[in-house]
Order: C-alpha cells, then structure tokens, then sequence
C-alpha cells in the first residue's frame, strides 16, 4: 500500500520528466540545441531515426553515470568528468553500430563520434543528472532522447519526400513530381529546420492566445536562446547572458524540477507517517 | 604542391564546415552578430584546429601502434580540451594584447563540435601530417569566411521585419540557407583548377 501510493505520487513528477523532453522543451526546436547533427544526417529517414536513437543511448546510459556519480565527482573538475563518461558511452555506441549497422555506420560517417560534443548531452549531463537521482535521470535522458529523435525524424521526413519523393526508401510521390533536389543539399537542410522551428513557434502562440512572445515582449526562440543549456556556453557570447530568455528558461526549468522532487518527498513523507500510524 | 592548395581550398569553399558540413553551427548563430566578434571567433577557431591538427595526427599514430584505436574519440577530445585551456595560459602569460583579443572565445571551443570534426575527418580521410595540417588551416579559414560573410549577413535581417512566428532563430537560419546556396556555386571548381 505504502509502495503504491509512493509510486504514484512518483509517477507524476516522473511523467513530467519523461514527457517535457518530447514537445515542450524538444531539445531540437525549441531549446535549439544539437543542431549540427540535425541538419547534417537529416537527409534520409533512416539516418534521422539512426542518429536519434545513438543519441539517446548515449543521454541514458551517460545520465544514468554522471547521476550515480554526482556525489563522488568534485565539483571543479565535473566538466572534464562528464565529457570522459559521455566519450566512453559514444565509443561503444561506434562499436555496436559498427558491428551490426555498417550501412548506418557508413552515412552517418563522422558524425556519430561527434555526438560527444553535442551540447544536448553535456547539457542534461550538467543541469539535470547531476542534480537528480538515477531512476529521473533515466526518464529524462529517455524524453529528450527521444524528442530529439522526434525532431530528427520530422525533419529528415520532410527533407526526404521533397527532395527524394520517397519516405523510408519507398516511393511515395507520384511519378509526375520532380524531386527537389536543393531539399538534400545544406541550404534545404537550414531552410527546412528554420521553417519548422517558426511553426512550432507558431502553434505554441496559437496554443497560448499570444504569438509565441514571454512575458516582456521578446521572442521566446530569440538567437540568445542558442545552446545556452550547455554548461559550456558554446558559442553564445552574450555579455547581457544573465537577462537572455534562455537563461531564465534554465532557471524556471530548476524551479520546477525542485518543485516536483520536494513534491514527491512531502508525499513520501506522509504516506510513511501514515504507515507507521497504523502499525502502530 | 598542388595537392596542398586543392585540400586548403576545397576545405574553404567546397566542403566549407559550417555551410555545408554543418559544424560548428553554435558558435556560426551565436557569435555571428557583430563583425568584430565574428572575425574574433574565427581567428580562435583557425589556431586551435591548427593545434588540435598538429597534436591529434602524431597520437593517431601512437594509438594505432598501440592497436588502440577505440580510444580515438576519448583521447581527442580530451586532449583538445587541455590544449585549448593551455594556449588560454600561454596566451595569458606571454602575449596579453593576443589573449585580449582572442581569450574570451577560447573557452567556448573547447566542446566546439568543429575541432573535434576535423580532427576525425583527416584521420578518416588518410592525410598525411602535412596534408592534415593545410586540412585544418582550410577548415579553419572556410568557418572564418562563413563567420563574416554571415556577420553582414545578419546585419542586414535583424532590420528586417519578418512574420512573427519567424523572428529570431528562424529567420536567421532561412538567411543561412541562402548563404549556404552562395557556396553551391563552388563545387567543381577546385577539382578542375587544381586537376584532382
């Protein structure tokens, strides 16, 4: 009965951390991070799913870690830390695509041991596991794994029936429309991914009565918003970071994280409370 | 000769890192605003691909004596990231007007999916030490070109008005997509100049 109820109070926070990677914090539309890999592999569905699910692989098992160890790991050296335990994982996400999907190996070339430096994994590995125990980590690294994977499909879908005419290597396009070649080249990869994120924008301020804009007028998906989850800040070098909207976002985002866990405890709490009330 | 002008000038214009390879892409969005900024990153950019270049080929060879290629992307990135914090106290110490202008990009790309990238590729591609170093000085010279022209780039869309579900990011990358295009022009024409 106790373990019930601890369960389902657990399911709510839990389900929170699952379900918030896939829509609305999708790592690739609207956090923008990752890009490289989802414009680069995003020509072909196969690649997209490839891609995706080597990556979440590598989120869970490097969540999973980097949580077990937060407490062993010194906090001066974590980066350095993480970025060895996520290395390890996509060297033997390398050697397992190598030894059973040489095709995947082959397309996905030089970007599969990139995944190391993609800012979504270091970026959960530094604001969410190594401030959670090991069964939320897993949901996370699960969610935004496979939001991520979500997004690469979405895209390469697109990219693929525009500028191939088929969807998973089947022909889906009549015969009578030519293929759009430029979808497959670089520029089709940038145009398509920009379009996308301004209708996920789109639908989030038709979902919400005001055009995608936070509270003090600025664009929620605003060029500040870039990778800005990474605890390495690659790239953004706003000196104003402490006033950007992704910023707050990270803030807003521990704030209800913490809500959520002090949630589960309290519950936890009182069922025990109320356990030991009827033993005795 | 030839050989070494057909990579520098293949890696800048044909396979150019961030417009067609698509690395480096954070740094290409994020810092991409000012022109002083741009040319900044992409002078720090070149100099540590240069570095990463000329330390990562001889370790290739080590692990592969050593039958431990497995270790490639651990060892990479590692040591590219000592390499980087090194040069920041190098630079810091022994040439301060350098460090000024170059020190605050460093540490961004330390986890600069581009330096690692191009480690990777000469290592995939089978250059030799020199030829992966003109590879790296012509990575790092295409994401210096793609820095600046985007730099103007940017200048230009930010006065725009878009619809405003495209402001911010997604106008930003439908510009990128035609400066992208403006690349296109350029493949063919390195094979044929330098006949490989």
């Amino acid at each position: 009965m106790a373990n019930q109820s601890t369960g389902a109070a657990r399911t709510i926070s839990a389900g929170h951390t699952f379900a918030k990677g896939l829509l609305a914090e999708n790592p690739a539309l609207r956090q923008m991070l990752g890009l490289c890999p989802t414009l680069a592999v995003t020509t072909a569905v196969f690649n997209g799913l490839g891609m995706g699910l080597a990556t979440t692989f590598v989120l869970v098992c490097s969540e999973l870690a980097v949580s077990l160890l937060r407490k062993v790991i010194p906090s001066s050296v974590r980066i350095p830390a993480f970025i060895t335990i996520i290395a390890s994982f996509v060297t033997i996400t390398m050697m397992l695509v190598k030894a059973y999907l040489p095709a995947l190996d082959e397309s996905l070339g030089i970007y599969l041991p990139l995944i190391v430096v993609n800012c979504i994994v270091l970026g959960r590995a530094e604001m969410f596991a190594s401030k959670h125990g090991p069964a939320l980590s897993v949901l996370d690294g699960l969610g935004m794994g496979l939001g991520f994977t979500g997004s690469l499909i979405l895209m390469s879908a697109v990219r693929e029936l525009l500028g191939a005419g088929t969807l998973c290597g089947i022909q889906v396009m009549p015969s009578f429309v030519e293929p759009m070649l430029i979808m497959l080249t670089p520029a089709g990869g940038f145009a398509v991914l920009g379009v996308l994120i301004a209708a996920s924008v789109w639908l989030e301020g038709r979902g919400k009565g005001g055009a995608g804009e936070s509270s003090d007028g600025r664009p929620k998906v605003s060029p500040e918003s870039l990778c800005a989850a990474c605890p390495l800040n690659c790239g953004v070098n706003d000196p104003n970071r402490a006033t950007c909207a992704s910023a707050d976002l990270g803030v807003r985002l521990d704030t209800a994280l913490q809500a959520a866990d002090e949630a589960v405890e309290a519950t936890a709490a009182e069922v025990m409370a109320q356990k030991e009330e009827r033993d005795a | 000769m030839a050989q070494y002008a057909s990579i520098l000038f293949s890696m800048i214009l044909v396979n150019n890192f961030v417009l067609v390879k698509f690395l480096g892409i954070c740094p290409f969005l994020g810092v991409s605003k000012r022109f002083s900024s741009a040319i900044g990153m992409g002078a720090a950019v070149t100099v540590v691909m240069v570095l990463a270049i000329a330390v990562t080929w001889p370790l290739q060879q080590l692990l592969v004596a050593w039958d431990l290629e497995y270790l490639q992307t651990i060892a990479f990135i590692l040591v590219i990231a000592t390499l980087v914090q090194l040069l920041e106290m190098v630079l810091k110490r022994f040439v301060p007007p350098l460090h000024k202008a170059l020190g605050v990009f460093l540490p961004l790309i330390t986890t600069n999916c581009a330096v690692l990238g191009v480690a990777t590729l000469t290592v995939s591609e089978g250059y030799t030490y020199l030829e992966s170093l003109v590879a790296g000085l012509g990575a790092g010279l295409g994401f210096l070109l793609a820095m600046v022209i985007f730099s103007g780039v940017r200048r230009r869309v930010d006065e725009a008005n878009p619809p405003e579900a495209f402001r911010g990011m997604p106008i930003t990358l439908i510009s990128a997509a035609i400066t992208a295009m403006s690349l296109m022009g350029f493949s063919g024409v390195v094979e044929h100049l330098f006949g490989t």
